[in-house]
Parts: C-alpha cells; sequence; structure tokens
C-alpha cells in the first residue's frame, strides 16, 4: 500500500484523506453489519441467553434466577425420560423419513412420466402439505383410536387383534410417522421430480439403445443424477425429524406423551419442562443438549454428503 | 482499489444509511403494539354524565365463560354481559378476547405476567391456581367489604394467599354428581330412577366400586368411564393430599391416604374401568356405545355428553349424589394484573362481572354454574332444567352438590405434576403397560424427582 512508501507524516494527511482512509477499512464491514446486527439479535442473544438459563435455576416471571452450575445438566442426564425421549426420537425418525424419501422418489418417478392432466396430478401430491396439522392430526386420531379406530376396524377384517396404538411403544410411533409421512412425502416428491425434469432425456435415450429396461435405466439413470437433491431431501427430513413437535403433541388430547412416556419426543420434553412445570432453567438446558445433538447429526451428514458427492464424480467418469 | 473520492463518499453514506435503517427498523418494533388501546379511546365519546375518564379496558378469557357470544358463534346467547357493563358505564369501553382453549390462556398469562402486556382484566383456571399462587404479588388483592360471603367458603380459600390477599374473584365452580345410563342400569338389575339412584350411590367410594361391582357382574361390561377421571373425584377429598401446606414439602409418596385410595381405584379398576382415557374417541364413542355407565359429572360436562351422544343414547340421567360427600371439578377466576394501565377500573368490572345477578346471566348464555351461592335463588339458576337429561332440575341439583364440596385441600406448586405423575400410573395399569406396584414405584421415582 501507498502509505508504506514514505515515511508517514501526520499533518500531510487532510481529514479528507483519514476519512477515506477509514472509508475502505470500515466500509466492507459496515455493508455486512446489518445481516450481523439483525442475527445477534435474533440468533445469538437468545442462544447465549440460553446458554446463561441453563446454569440457573431461573424464574422467567420474575426474571431472577439462581446460580446452579452444572445441575440442571446433571438432572437431565440422570433423568429416565429425556433417555427415553432420545429413543422415541430417533425411532420416529427412522420410522417417518427412511420411508418418507423412499416413496418420495417412487412418486416422483411416477410423474416423471408422460401423465394425462399431468399438472392436476403434480398439484395432487402437495395438498396434504397445504393440510393444517391440528386438522391432520384430528383425522388421524379417528384412524388410530384403540378401540373404535378405523384402522383396527379394518384390521378385525383379516382377523387381526386390535393394535393398542396409545399404549404400546412401536405401534405409538408407526402412527406418528405415518402422520409425518403424509404431510411430506408430496413435498419432497416435488422437490425430486424437479431433479428428475433436469435429467438430460439423451441419457435415457442412449441407455434404451443399449438395452436396458425400465427398471435399469431408473437405477443407473435417474438415482445417480439426483444424489444431490437427494442428500438436501435427506438433510432436511433429518433436521425436521430431530425436531419433531407437533404430530405427537397431538397424538393424544393431554399432550405429554404419554402415560409411560411412550411417544415423548425431545423437543414435547423440553416444552413440558419449560411450559408444563415452568421450570425454564432445566428447559434450556434440554435446548442446549438438543442443539449438541442435531449439530453432532449434522456434522455425521456432512461427512455423509462429501463421501456421495465425491463418489458421485468418480462415478460418472 | 480504485475508487473515486465521490464513489467513496457516496459508498459511506449508503452504508451508514443502511446501517441507521436497520437500527431504526429493529427498534420500530417494540412501539407498534401501542396505537390499538389509544386509537379506541380517542373514538369513544366525550365522559357521560355518570362521570370518569373515558377508559379502554381489556378482558381475556378462554372456553366459554358466557359472558358474550363471539365465545360460540352457533349458540344464541340470551345475554350481553360486555354490552350491559358499557351501558352501565359509559366512559368505558371493553376489548373482549377470548381464546378457545385454556392451555392457551395459561402460556400467554405466564409469559407476560413478569414483562406486562397481560390484559386489564385475565381469567384463570383452577388447574393452574397453585402456580399462580408463587406469584400472588403480581397480582391485585380484590377483598372488599361489598363482596363480603359472596363466594362459596372453598372458592374464596383457594383464591387467598398466604397473607390473605383474595387475588382471585370466583367466576363458576364444578360441584360434581354422578351421571348414569338409566337403561343400562336397568339391564344390570339396579334401580334406574335419578332418587333411587341417589339412594344406591349414597355411602363412601367402598360402596361407589360395591354397586360397580355388582353392575360389572351383571353385564360384564365397565361400570365407570376411566381411572383417571374417578381418581379427580377420589384425591379431591383427601386433605393434606401431596403436599405439606406448612413447608411446601412433597409428601404425597409418604402419605397412606393417598397410597390407600390408589389401591382402592386399581384394585376396582380391574374389572370396573373400560381402560379409556378421557377427551379420546374411544371415550367418546364408548359415551354412545354402551362401555360405562356412569362417570363424575361436574355441570359442564353435562354439555359435554349431550353433544357427543346426540340422538345415539337418549337415557343419560343425573342423580343428586357423590361417594364420599362432594367434589369440585373445574371453575375460574377473574385476576386483575397489578401491572396494568388501569387498575382500579379492571378491578370494578372482574368484581361486576362475579356479582351474582351477572353469573346467573352468564350461567343462562353458557352453562357456567355459579360460584356465588346467592345466584342459586335466581330464577334463571333455580329454575334451570336440563332437556337432554330428562328435564333433570339442575339448578336446585347443583345448588345441593356445591354445598357439599369440601373445604379446598392445600395445593402448591407441585401440585400438578404430582397428580400427572399419579394419573400416568393409573393410566398405565389401565392399558396393562405395568401392574400396580410396578406402576406405582414408576410414579413414587418421578415424583422424587420433582421439586
Amino acid at each position: 500500500m501507498a502509505t508504506t512508501e514514505v515515511e508517514p507524516r501526520r499533518s500531510q494527511y487532510t481529514w479528507r484523506d483519514k476519512l477515506g482512509h477509514w472509508d475502505v477499512k470500515a466500509s466492507p464491514y459496515l455493508y455486512i453489519a446489518p445481516f450481523f446486527i439483525v442475527f445477534g439479535l435474533t440468533g445469538l442473544f437468545p442462544i447465549i441467553y440460553t446458554a446463561v438459563i441453563s446454569f440457573m435455576d431461573w424464574d422467567t416471571i420474575r426474571n431472577t434466577g439462581e446460580y446452579l452450575g452444572w445441575d440442571n445438566f446433571q438432572f437431565v442426564l440422570n433423568d429416565r425420560q429425556f433417555w427415553i425421549a432420545l429413543r422415541n426420537t430417533f425411532s420416529i425418525f427412522l420410522l417417518s423419513s427412511v420411508p418418507q424419501v423412499i416413496i418420495a422418489t417412487f412418486i416422483a418417478a411416477m410423474l416423471d412420466h408422460n401423465l394425462r392432466a399431468r399438472t392436476f396430478w403434480r398439484m395432487g401430491v402437495l395438498v396434504p402439505y397445504v393440510m393444517m396439522p391440528v386438522a391432520v392430526a384430528l383425522i388421524f386420531s379417528q384412524l388410530f383410536a384403540d378401540t373404535y379406530g378405523l384402522i383396527n376396524h379394518w384390521l378385525g377384517f383379516i382377523g387381526i387383534n386390535p393394535i393398542q396404538w396409545h399404549v404400546d411403544v412401536i405401534p405409538s410411533h408407526l402412527a406418528i410417522a405415518s402422520m409425518v409421512n403424509f404431510r411430506w412425502i408430496g413435498y419432497n416428491a416435488l422437490i425430486l421430480l424437479a431433479a428428475m425434469q433436469a435429467i438430460p432425456r439423451e441419457l435415457y435415450e442412449a441407455a434404451a439403445i443399449d438395452g436396458a429396461g425400465k427398471t435399469r435405466r431408473f437405477f443407473s439413470v435417474t438415482l445417480p443424477q439426483i444424489r444431490p437433491t437427494a442428500i438436501f431431501v435427506i438433510i432436511t427430513s433429518t433436521i425436521g425429524g430431530l425436531q419433531i413437535f407437533d404430530e405427537p403433541r397431538m397424538f393424544d388430547t393431554t399432550g405429554t406423551g404419554g402415560a409411560d412416556k411412550q411417544w415423548l419426543t425431545i423437543t414435547m420434553y423440553m416444552y413440558n419442562t419449560g411450559w408444563g412445570q415452568l421450570n425454564f432453567g432445566r428447559a434450556a438446558a434440554i435446548a442446549w443438549l438438543l442443539f449438541l445433538i442435531i449439530l453432532a447429526f449434522g456434522l455425521l451428514n456432512f461427512w455423509l454428503t462429501r463421501r456421495l458427492i465425491s463418489s458421485d464424480t468418480s462415478g460418472s467418469k | 482499489m480504485s475508487f473515486t473520492r465521490r464513489k467513496k463518499t457516496l459508498a459511506l453514506t449508503a452504508g451508514a444509511a443502511i446501517f441507521a435503517m436497520t437500527i431504526a427498523g429493529c427498534s420500530s418494533d417494540g412501539d407498534d403494539t401501542e396505537p390499538e388501546a389509544t386509537d379506541s379511546a380517542t373514538t369513544e365519546e366525550t365522559p357521560a354524565e355518570t362521570g370518569g375518564e373515558p377508559v379502554t379496558l381489556t378482558l381475556a378469557t378462554f372456553n366459554t365463560p358466557g359472558y358474550n357470544s363471539v365465545e360460540q358463534p352457533n349458540a344464541d346467547y340470551e345475554y350481553d354481559l360486555i354490552q350491559e357493563y358499557m351501558d352501565l358505564n359509559p366512559n368505558v369501553t371493553i376489548t373482549y378476547d377470548r381464546k378457545a382453549e385454556s392451555g392457551d390462556a395459561r402460556t400467554n398469562f405466564f409469559t407476560k405476567l413478569g414483562p406486562g402486556g397481560l390484559a386489564d382484566v385475565e381469567m384463570i383456571e383452577v388447574d393452574w391456581m397453585p402456580e399462580v399462587m408463587q406469584y400472588s404479588d403480581l397480582l391485585e388483592d380484590l377483598t372488599s367489604a361489598d363482596t363480603e360471603g359472596r363466594w362459596l367458603e372453598s372458592k374464596v380459600a383457594d383464591a387467598t394467599d398466604a397473607d390473605g390477599r383474595l387475588i382471585g374473584a370466583g367466576t363458576d365452580v364444578g360441584p360434581e354428581a354422578i351421571c348414569y345410563r338409566a337403561s343400562l342400569f336397568e339391564e344390570a338389575g339396579l334401580p334406574s330412577t335419578p332418587d333411587e339412584v341417589a339412594t344406591l350411590l349414597d355411602g363412601d367410594w367402598a360402596n361407589f366400586f360395591e354397586v360397580g361391582q355388582e353392575y360389572t357382574d351383571a353385564t360384564g361390561n365397565a361400570f365407570f368411564d376411566s381411572t383417571s377421571g374417578i381418581w379427580q373425584g377420589m384425591i379431591g377429598q383427601i386433605n393434606p393430599a401431596y403436599e405439606d401446606a406448612d413447608t411446601g414439602e412433597i409428601i404425597a409418596t409418604d402419605n397412606a391416604d393417598v397410597k390407600a385410595a390408589y389401591d382402592q381405584l386399581t384394585a376396582a379398576a380391574e374389572t370396573q374401568s373400560t381402560g379409556f382415557q378421557q377427551w379420546t374417541e374411544d371415550w367418546n364413542a364408548g359415551m354412545s356405545n354402551g362401555d360405562y355407565a356412569t362417570m363424575l359429572c361436574p355441570p359442564w360436562m353435562l354439555g359435554v355428553i349431550e353433544g357427543n351422544v346426540g340422538d345415539a343414547a337418549d337415557d343419560w340421567n343425573i342423580a343428586n349424589v357423590f361417594p364420599n360427600g362432594g367434589g369440585n371439578w373445574g371453575g375460574s377466576w377473574l385476576t386483575v394484573p397489578s401491572n396494568g394501565a388501569n387498575v382500579d377500573e379492571a378491578k370494578k368490572l372482574a368484581l361486576w362481572l362475579t356479582a351474582p345477578e351477572q353469573q346467573a346471566k352468564a350461567f343462562a348464555n353458557a352453562g357456567t354454574y355459579p360460584s356465588q351461592p346467592a345466584a342459586y335463588e335466581d330464577p334463571a339458576v333455580a329454575d334451570a332444567t336440563n332437556a337432554f337429561f330428562n328435564d333433570a332440575p339442575i339448578g336446585t341439583l347443583f345448588a345441593d352438590r356445591a354445598q357439599a364440596v369440601p373445604s379446598a385441600p392445600f395445593k402448591g406448586e407441585f401440585y400438578f405434576q404430582v397428580n400427572t405423575a399419579i394419573t400416568d400410573a393409573l393410566t398405565r395399569v389401565d392399558g396393562g403397560t405395568d401392574d400396580p406396584t410396578a406402576s406405582w414405584d414408576k410414579a413414587v421415582s418421578e415424583i422424587e424427582a420433582l421439586g
């Protein structure tokens, strides 16, 4: 820079020069400042605030607290409910996300064909997504009632004993997962469909000429081509799955996760602790633990993503 | 970098402008909430001859307290109490805000109780009264000479804090009777008119379960709707139940009365309970399908039964009796947060709305049963009958039941967490997840983790 060439004599610099100097230095920061100020207020501040509260016995109404150290974390990690909630969260996540992505891919592949009234079908799969979660919960509570539910009624026709949806662990997870899937399959199918539409048709023609059948073309052309989009769908459904709240909360009328915490998820556990027991210090500790869990999962996903994408580029050569 | 000076200056100005706009954008958020109130206040006509500065009061309730027909668009309320108060006090404008569910109202209440922003008059429910009690100093004392003896004793006791301040003006109560299905009682060879059933069930819980066993043996069906429903009635009669009134310590797991009631109920539930949970689809359907023959019935439950059953079963009836005396289920108060803008006017409104005359009208509107004994004399209450329950004289029936409600048991800050742990234990036994002993042990460890 020019200033280093000669021995600086401050008096030579006018006020305008100084201003110009500071302009070069400061302006970029000023330009990016709006984002960071908004982020600081709405993102960073709550995160730090939660961290502070998590070490206290916090009274949110009087805005006072007593320092406890690691007591809240110790309590949560020793609480049976926390581990049950963790188990339930992962179980519901697996039962929802895995079938969701598979079925969404299948539906997208179907919609990728030259159907009659294409737009109608494509918009049709999005209808469940537009429905209010509360309405979905109402419909499914009719379906999954233990004694007078439609599903148990149908199972009766084929000689299967009624399933205790609100008593047994796995059936309750299945019922909740079906609610989640109902809502999100169409949405994911549309995203995957967009990716499929972008695949050059020549690839299919070339494969067909080489004698590849429909199934072979799907597995050898379609799937590798939509990989990046599929990864996006998987990651978003992972985050959504770990934060699952609405569906299990509305699965019964008390919303506390069942008498034996059969379908208590971590976000519900946090909500019950915070708003149910008005114990915000402990709820903040749970929030931080959930944050760490999602972070760990995010990193795992990142690693998987990089692996999958690099295998993608090497595979296409 | 080759900025010309002009560009630089421009850039700096632009940067500063964006910066300033962001700051402004952030800070203007907080000021936008005020105008609503001032707008309606200024459009209000000048003070009438009754005097007083024009004020706007906000009133926040939930469910259907029976004040104004906005609560139930389909129902046609006979009286509009909100309009009536505004006619009586022309300087007052009331903004009425009603939430559908008490859970939403509770979250809202505790979010804003400290920092401010609550309505001038806030309704609270018996379920969260023990928690509200911890913050009784943030609510106005509503004690006044005019309201001496207005409410049932238990209603006042529940809303009086340790310093003797009355923080809530009682609105309604839920004195419990027994609802039953006459045809099912007949099938089991039991007497079935309301008077006969009242005599039959007059006694303690042991008697209730004996009758239940007789019914179950005769029909093979469950006798009562759910264990958590019955527990609600049993625990309300145990005093002290979960916490020591002086120290606030949790005594639930050492309290022999609680354990005895738990054992009595789980033993009876083995044959006499449906295994349903209240408010579920199964429970709703069971009301018409004859899965159970009795349930505990506060006044507001009549509407629930009628709404669920419709034309499917016309033999639900109500008996003027309750095992082991009386019981209360539900009920609310009006409170006045101290950080409100018009505390004095708000107090007047709260006390006016909870006067016997007004509460009798609210009962006529929405069936919320008054907590003011004087209202029981009011023809609107005294002559009330319920067509769906075979013209049961509900006005006089619930007046009897209200007098039978025992003095309120002490409920401390952990009351509902302990109660949830025990009803969960009962539900586990009902659903077959655990046997009674294992389930009780789980509840004990949950309760020990509290505090």
